[in-house]
Order: structure tokens, then C-alpha cells, then sequence
């Protein structure tokens, strides 16, 4: 199923570069990478008691966000799902398994690594984009779903 | 307030992903899919995104160290194994499914919706069950030894 959505420039923008900032604060304030999976799986294997409460803060943070968007804009951010709950199952569950191998996924080697100009994190990322707009093109052009 | 800041880097990056539209799996599909629907606003996202990380970074990492912490930890590996790459490759065949990524589907459970929740428990059950495999492996090949 398709859904057409606005492309919206200065919306995307603006949100791009409080990801940064957060990324940039985050460095400043404990030096670590604002990586997503890293936070996700810190929370789930646990070394320390103050390593996972900084994760867990930063997530309850996270989940925060669009709470804020609805106070100060009346409306909470669109979120539309054009798949099936079995393809949410399935995608779900490869995402997690591809992100605990390559150690990083769109924050923490798309925006991170990359302004690191880490090689890895380059490599990680061309891979991902380029496996996402195939996986994408094969199911709405070749499969027809 | 150690936490409290923490708890405010979340949110930053959580209102960020919630208006960039990182948290809508049907634009981040629509980005991808050049052949279809294009949404375009996601380069504008990662672009912005980059732009701020990259010149943040090289302002804070000239600090002697974190303002919270000893110091930056920073990955330093940079070789490519199997490993990246095909966690990478089969991360984006997931996403490609089902339009969430980690950093994009942490901050949307904040809107309460269902198919966010699904999405996250498979992602989760991805990365346990990739945490068990190897450490069941890695006990093994030390027994072996």
C-alpha cells in the first residue's frame, strides 16, 4: 500500500538539526555516540547501574518527544504504517538482528559515524541505504504488495 | 541533574525525530521508493542532521574531556569484517519492510500507537536473541579452548 506523504523541507530540516544538536550534546556532556541501538541494547544487557540509568533517561526522553510536538503544536507527529502487522513482525525482527552485527544503525552510523568520517560507519551506511531502497523497490514494484 | 540534563538530550533528539518524520514509516518508505511516491524531505533530515553533527563534533572533541564523564568513548576500529556489512545490509532489507528504524521508532512509541509497540517488541526480540546466539557461541569456542 502507498500512502502519499508532503515532502517537507523545512520541517525535516529543523528536525535534522535538533538530531544533531542532540548528538553534539550528548558528546559534550558524557562523550558518547547518540546511537540508537547502542542505547537500546545498554538498556537490555546492563553492565552497570549508571550506565543504564543515562540510557534509560535518555530513552524516557526520547518517547517524550512527541508528547512536546502535541503541547506546543496541538497536534502529535503523523504516524502512518502503509504495511501489515506481519511485515512489522518480520521487518522488526531483522532490524534487530542487522543492527546488533553491524553495531549501529541510521543515528549512530548514518548521523554519528558519519560526520566522524569513520570508514566503517560510511560503509555500514551506503550498505543500508541501498539493501532499504531495493527491499522497497521489490515489494511495491516487483511483488506488487 | 545529571539525569535531568540526559533526560533533555532525549527529548531533543526525540522532537527532532518526531518533526524530521524519521518517526513515519510511510515517508521514510516514500523516500526510498525513487520509482513511486518520492518523499524527498528525508536527504534534507540526514543533510541537516550531518551538517550540525559534523561541525559539532570537532568543536566538543577538542575538549580534553566530557563535561559528565573521564572521557570520549569513541569507536576506534576501522576495519571492515562481514559483520558490518551484512548486519548493515540485512538492517536495511528490515527497514525496507517495515519503515521504522531504532531511531525513528524509539521516540514514536511516545504517540502510544500499537503498530509502533509491535514494531519495537520484534526489535527487541531481534537483538536478544542475536545477544544469546553469541554468547552461547563465544562460550563454546572458549571451551574449545
Amino acid at each position: 500500500m502507498m500512502l502519499e506523504t508532503a515532502f517537507t523541507p523545512f520541517y525535516s530540516l529543523a528536525g535534522g538539526a535538533l538530531i544533531g544538536l542532540a548528538a553534539v550534546l550528548l558528546m559534550l556532556t558524557t562523550g558518547r555516540i547518540m546511537g540508537a541501538t547502542g542505547i537500546l541494547a545498554g538498556i537490555l544487557q546492563p553492565t552497570s547501574l549508571p550506565d543504564w540509568s543515562w540510557r534509560a533517561v535518555v530513552l524516557l526522553g526520547m518517547i517524550s518527544g512527541p508528547g512536546a510536538v502535541l503541547l506546543i503544536t496541538g497536534q502529535l507527529p503523523a504516524v502512518q504504517v502503509p504495511v501489515s502487522t506481519i511485515m512489522l513482525v518480520i521487518g522488526g525482527f531483522i532490524v534487530g538482528v542487522g543492527v546488533t552485527f553491524s553495531s549501529g544503525c541510521t543515528s549512530g552510523h548514518g548521523v554519528c559515524g558519519m560526520a566522524r568520517l569513520s570508514p566503517r560507519s560510511i560503509v555500514a551506511t551506503l550498505t543500508f541505504m541501498i539493501t532499504t531502497a531495493i527491499t522497497v523497490y521489490l515489494i511495491r514494484h516487483v511483488i506488487g504488495v | 541533574m545529571r539525569l535531568i540534563i540526559l533526560y533533555f538530550i532525549g527529548l531533543i533528539f526525540g522532537v527532532g525525530i518526531s518533526i524530521s518524520g524519521m518517526a513515519n514509516p510511510a515517508r521514510v518508505l516514500n523516500f526510498f521508493d525513487v520509482a513511486g511516491a518520492w518523499d524527498p524531505s528525508l536527504a534534507f533530515v540526514m543533510g541537516s542532521a550531518l551538517v550540525v553533527t559534523f561541525i559539532g563534533y570537532r568543536l566538543v572533541l577538542k575538549q580534553p574531556s566530557p563535561l559528565m564523564a573521564s572521557n570520549f568513548q569513541l569507536p576506534t576500529r576501522r576495519d571492515l569484517d562481514l559483520q558490518l556489512i551484512g548486519g548493515s545490509a540485512f538492517f536495511g532489507i528490515g527497514w525496507g519492510m517495515a519503515g521504522f528504524c531504532p531511531g525513528g521508532a524509539l521516540p514514536a512509541l511516545g504517540t502510544g500507537r500499537i503498530e509502533v509497540l509491535i514494531f519495537v517488541t520484534a526489535l527487541i526480540s531481534g537483538i536478544v536473541v542475536v545477544k544469546i546466539l553469541k554468547s552461547i557461541f563465544s562460550t563454546r569456542s572458549l571451551a574449545q579452548v
